[in-house]
């Protein structure tokens, strides 16, 4: 981990991250975009500008080179030092091997051979709800995640998270201790202090006790709290997580008249409306939505794909796919709701006229009674729930596309603002807080530090020594859920038991753990809770073996979902006001890191932001008009104020913001992370209001600093070379080969070259990736990280356009600046038939394989830059330092054991997962077949929650691959410079409203 | 000393540069910068492919003086009996110590030879072995494929059965590998002779070998990413 970057000590580097470069005259673009000059697609503002300095930076293939060269060196001593490094390396590979020791075990489990990888179906929790997964484990260490493809919220697929929490396992910087007051202490001293005080607790029948937590799904964990219940009648449980908005449920247990979870089956949804709901990346059931949403945007078979609009200030993952898209005020959205369940025939209390678009969109829904959906926004308040789900009652599509399901989340418990007022109040004497961060995490208009400090003894559970452990008198290192025990339930009740893949690394205890002390068993362990709890709801059953066997290995229990309940519109109440007059602040969990629960995850530092494309830092996205009023380009710092707190973050514009709001981002700006994610960023919560927590009103200002932003669309482009084809669906009716239809027929090879015919007799490796479906989740590029052990490079790093993954994610703009058009487009290696990396590696470290792989070898490898200099697609990384962290031990255990640790100096690149590959080749040759169709699947294909990318063999004509990329719609990128890409696309159909066409959204909302 | 002359002009005495013996020096240092470039180039080679860089022939210290030949000639011990792994896994597999203990807790479970065995037993702590055959970390070796298709254990690692202490009998430098990748049929055997630790290859290797390749489906695989990944 390089927390800002590593130089190796060599050559001091002037630093880039600071240096901010001439900014763009929005005010300009966006009047040439709209009068429809400039480039048709574009990834940034400069590109859209096309100002010369990004001219000059992307030429330089990785910018910023030049200058590294230290000054003052004369050419003699340049040549002399060159000279004596050539000799050197030639010695240094001359040394002996070293001595290594092998080390078999005592006693080796039954069922592991060493060298062939275990998977075990566990959980994680987002939320409160589980997501299953199937953990790779390499002689018990937890080494790669996947999904299970059974469980109903995965379906085979994760999100960002999930392949992230791998190396959260491995994090250095992780508590180890249980700390008393900050000093040193053990959990035996802890159980012994605790168990007292739940004594004393027990006399007052547990009157001062508080239990704070996340949302919770665990039956265990609910049977648990029910025995607190009981024993501890007058304790209270509140429930935070600053990643969850709590009218959410609240509204769905008005509907419902109980806890209950509405479910959206987007299968037969050909219309979606959503108002500010992110449901293909955000919530308990997202990438359940995401793989009905793509498979209902199919259009090869002839079906009429869904269609989607999207109303939202920010634009959103799900929003980047819309047909139609609304930039509107987040505040804006429950009045533009309401106008809609009028138009829908719902009696809303609404007056005034609606913009044109709704009553369009309302009609589009009256057409497609019982076959539509309207989402309601995840943070968006109860009214606008409502509003949803009196609009699809109105439309006739509960049961059809919607139903209510029984809640999981259990219904006593209270919120962190009573916390805070029974804190305040004296009422809490003993706080528990089981994972959560409120000291930072609270809104500040909360002043929870200053309430907390009111208990007389505060307890945390916590993976860090954070913000609120340092303010806690007692601290006790939280297990990671690939550590422990526990159980969770999906948002549609499937239980799935967590089971652990390690020992806790730094000695952590679950929730489960702290529990049992004051319940007064301080000898059991979560094992014991877990399948004691287990034990005990199968009554002693002569089978539970076998039922706690099937559950393990499967990853959910059968017949542990919840039925469909009832559910009943409620009556519309008034909206307090029309959304907020003047700026608006927008507050969202950062789309990487969340609420700052990741901040210390170097993947998940560096992985892009969907969208903006930024990493290592929270930004203030605004409007490209408001940026061009406020004469602000990327990089200028604002202050944001609301309520007369303020804080400074740097400004990045994102077209398609809606105007007069401005999003900040969570998660940053903090002081009891680690080394990676302290001090980055700004602290939203500062300037956070309890009352209006998620959309405030607020000003804006320009400071006049400037701040260099990282970002990884500035380099690495294709320019001007039409890399995303896109029509309209009628278009492409008429020519479904609109990607390759004005296509020129390739002039006959005119290379220095003999043109190589490879038989290709064996396997022919390709992929296909459709861009139709493809929403920039970026699950990609970790999925792809944790599989081939991609390095981290920080900050400045990026900003020189050198970070390492394989994979990366073009989002192209298209159209004006207010509302354009976007594209998400993954770009790993092309693994061109006609490579012009290989023909001018001096070395032949990049070389044809006769499975059509082009592939690199890091041992061959001396690092001339050649290939990635002539690699017209600019997917290949290179090592300019060490960037693998090879000192710190504890991350050893993270890496794939059979990807090789790359080293300084050397090219690397996207390799089709071949690890992969070879495995499948050698288990099929062993059992003396070929490779199955769909047994190999790479990383980025197998998360890939809407089956966007295909992999296979393309001389198997039954392949899934092979058939895709027989479709009219598939073209190859770059196909003129006749490189023959195995990887191909498959080009973008957009389904508009007629009554909408050439508008693609609403401009005067 | 001689002055210099010539038509007309008069020079001025000058001293001469080089001597006459200057002329030997020339030749012998030229001789000597050839001769010595190739001896440096001759002994880095030989350093580089010989024992003392390759390790073979070298029997490492080992925490115990484990002698194959007496398990596998004398005992009569199939290889897999403690390789678990070599037919399933890339890695062949060390045996714990539980596998020792399956005869050492019975026999020889008194002498100082195999305190160790009963050390790690007792204490849980493994036995820490030498390795022998050690390839680099960007090469990825899969032992299962080989047994399964007709590679027996002793092409690569000698007469094991011979060794009272393990050694390596090859470089497993990369041109070795490859020269059998390249012709896999000169190396081949039947499968019911993998585990053979004597089998000697037949007068007519060149028939059977081509026909085993052919039965067994064997590829010349010499792709980079055969082995590195």
């Amino acid at each position: 981990m390089h927390p800002n970057g590593t130089n190796g000590g060599l050559i001091s580097l002037e630093s880039l991250v600071e240096k901010p470069r001439k900014s763009v005259n929005i005010e300009e673009l966006r009047k040439k975009l709209s009068e429809g000059r400039g480039p048709q697609f574009w990834r940034t503002l400069e590109e859209a500008a096309e100002s010369d300095e990004l001219k000059e930076y992307v030429e330089q293939e990785f910018p910023g080179l030049s200058g590294q060269i230290p000054q003052g060196v004369d050419r003699r001593s340049l040549l002399k030092v060159m000279a004596a490094s050539l000799a050197m390396a030639g010695a240094a590979a001359c040394t002996k091997q070293p001595k290594e020791q092998i080390v078999p075990y005592v006693r080796q489990p039954e069922n592991l051979i060493p060298g062939v990888p275990l998977f075990y179906a566990t959980a994680m929790t987002t939320g409160g709800y589980a997501r299953g997964l199937l953990v790779e484990s390499h002689l018990n260490r937890p080494t790669k995640v996947e999904g299970n493809p059974d469980h109903p919220a995965s379906l085979g697929a994760t999100t960002i998270f999930e392949q992230a929490s791998v190396l959260n396992v491995y994090d250095p910087d992780r508590s180890e201790n249980v700390l008393n007051e900050g000093r040193l202490s053990t959990w035996g001293e802890f159980t012994g202090k605790f168990s007292t005080e739940a004594q004393e607790l027990a006399m007052r029948k547990g009157e001062g006790l508080a239990i704070l937590s996340g949302p919770m799904t665990s039956p265990t964990f609910l049977d648990q709290m029910s025995s607190l219940a009981t024993q501890f009648p007058a304790s209270k449980w509140y429930v935070f997580d600053p990643t969850v908005n709590p009218a959410v449920a609240s509204a769905a247990k008005k509907i419902a008249g109980r806890n209950a979870f509405i479910s959206y089956d987007l299968s037969k949804a050909d219309v979606i409306v959503s108002l500010e709901a992110d449901f293909m990346h955000v919530g308990p059931a997202a990438l359940k939505y995401a793989r009905q949403f793509a498979r209902k945007r199919a259009v090869d078979n002839g079906q009429t794909p869904t269609r989607l609009y999207a109303i939202e200030s920010a634009p959103s993952v799900s929003g980047s796919l819309a047909d139609h898209r609304f930039p509107v005020k987040s505040s804006a959205v429950p009045g533009l709701a309401y106008q809609l369940a009028k138009a829908c025939g719902v009696n809303a209390p609404t007056s005034g006229s609606a913009p044109e678009w709704v009553n369009v969109v309302a009609q589009d829904l009256q057409k497609n009674k019982g076959k539509c959906v309207v989402i309601p926004g995840e943070w968006q308040p109860e009214s606008v729930h409502l509003a949803a789900y009196a609009i699809n009652t109105a439309l006739g599509n509960i049961g059809q596309t919607v139903s209510v399901l029984e809640g999981v989340e259990p219904d006593n418990t209270h919120s962190l603002n009573e916390l805070v007022n029974d804190l305040n109040s004296g009422h809490v004497e003993t706080l528990v807080i089981l994972g959560q961060n409120p000291v930072y995490t609270a809104p500040a208009s909360m002043n929870f530090q200053q309430a907390m400090r009111k208990a007389r003894m505060v307890v945390r559970l916590g993976q860090f020594f954070d913000e609120t452990s340092r303010w806690s008198h007692w601290h006790v290192p939280e297990a990671h859920y690939l550590e422990t025990w526990s159980d969770a339930r999906a948002f549609d009740g499937t239980i799935t038991i967590q089971q652990p893949l390690i020992e806790p690394i730094y000695g952590g205890k679950s929730a489960h753990e702290v529990m049992t002390i004051l319940l007064g068993k301080p000898d059991q362990n979560s094992h014991e809770v877990v399948k004691g709890y287990w034990q005990q709801r199968q009554q002693n059953s002569p089978t539970f073996d076998t039922f706690w066997q099937t559950a393990l290995h499967d990853g959910w229990i059968a017949n542990s979902t919840v039925g469909t309940i009832k559910g009943n519109p409620v009556a519309l109440p008034a909206l307090e006001q029309q959304g907020i007059s003047g700026l608006e602040v927008v507050f969202r969990p950062d789309p990487t890191i969340l609420d700052g629960t990741y901040s210390n995850n170097g993947w998940l530092q560096e992985c892009p932001k969907p969208q903006s494309k930024m990493t290592w830092d929270n930004v203030v996205a605004i409007s490209a008009k408001a940026a061009g009023q406020l004469k602000v380009d990327k990089g200028d710092m604002l202050r944001v104020t609301v309520n007369g707190k303020s804080i400074v973050g740097p400004t990045w514009v994102l077209p398609g913001h809606a105007e007069d709001s401005i999003t900040v981002y969570f998660g940053y700006g903090r002081e009891g992370s680690g080394r990676v994610g302290n001090k980055i960023g700004y602290n939203a919560y500062a300037i956070q209001d309890a009352s209006t927590p998620y959309a405030a009103s607020g000003s804006l200002q320009k400071t006049g600093e400037q701040y260099r932003i990282a970002n990884i669309q500035e380099t690495q482009t294709m320019a001007g070379r039409e890399p995303v084809r896109e029509a309209e669906l009628a278009d492409f009716r008429e020519h479904p080969d609109f990607p390759t239809r004005f296509e020129k027929p390739l002039p006959p090879s005119e290379s220095l070259y003999k043109d190589v015919k490879w038989p290709y007799n064996g396997y022919k490796w390709g992929m296909t990736i459709d861009l139709n479906v493809c929403i920039g989740c970026h699950a990609c590029i970790i999925a792809c990280q944790a599989e081939n052990n991609i390095a981290v490079v920080g900050k400045d790093q990026v900003a020189r356009g050198r970070h390492m993954h394989w994979i990366r994610v073009d989002r192209y703009y298209s159209g004006d600046l207010d509302n354009p058009e976007m594209y998400n487009q993954p770009i790993p290696c092309m693994q061109c038939e006609n490579a012009p990396c290989e023909v001018v590696c001096p070395v032949a470290a990049t070389v044809h394989s006769n499975e059509g792989l082009n592939q690199m070898v890091y041992n061959r490898c001396v690092g001339t830059r050649y290939c990635s200099n002539n690699c017209p697609y600019k997917v290949r990384r290179f090592n300019f330092y060490l960037y693998s962290d090879w000192n710190t031990e504890s991350l050893y255990g993270a890496r794939n054991p059979d990807v090789t640790v790359r080293s300084r100096g050397v090219m690397e690149k996207c390799s089709y997962c071949v690890q992969r590959i070879q495995e499948a080749k050698i288990s099929a040759e062993k059992e003396t077949r070929t490779v199955r169709d769909g047994e190999i699947k790479t990383a980025c294909q197998q998360v890939c929650p809407t089956e966007a990318i295909v992999f296979g063999d393309l001389n198997d004509k039954n392949s899934k691959v092979a058939k895709s990329q027989q479709l009219p719609r598939k073209y190859g990128l770059l196909d003129d410079l006749n490189t023959r890409p195995r990887t191909q696309y498959l080009g973008y159909v957009r389904n508009s409203n007629e009554a909408l066409r050439g508008q693609r959204g609403n401009r005067e909302a | 000393m001689r002055i210099a002359a010539s038509a007309g002009v008069v020079s001025a005495p000058m001293a001469q540069l080089f001597r006459p013996a200057s002329n030997t020096i020339a030749k012998v240092s030229l001789a000597a910068v050839v001769l010595l470039a190739g001896s440096t180039l001759a002994v880095a080679y030989i350093m580089d492919r010989g024992h003392w860089t390759t390790s073979v022939q070298s029997a490492p210290e080992q925490p115990i003086m484990f002698s194959h030949k007496h398990h596998v000639k004398d005992d009569g011990i199939d290889c897999r009996y403690c390789h678990t792994g070599v037919e399933t896994s890339h890695f062949a597999g060390l045996p714990p110590t539980e596998t020792c203990m399956t005869c050492h807790s019975q026999i020889w479970n008194n002498v100082n030879i195999t305190q160790p065995i009963r050390d790690s037993w007792a204490s849980g702590k493994s036995i820490a072995w030498t390795r022998v055959h050690d390839l680099p970390d960007f090469v990825y070796f899969n032992h299962s494929i080989h047994i399964n298709k007709g590679i027996g254990c002793s092409t690569c690692h000698g007469q094991v059965d011979e060794m009272p202490l393990m050694y390596k009998v090859n470089t497993l430098n990369m041109n070795w590998c490859v020269n059998c990748h390249r012709d896999p049929a000169k190396f081949i055997r039947p499968k019911s002779e993998v585990f053979n630790i004597d089998y000697q290859y037949p007068a007519n290797q060149a028939e059977l070998g081509p026909k085993l390749v052919k039965e067994y489906h064997v590829q010349s695989l010499t792709d980079c990413t055969t082995c590195h990944r």
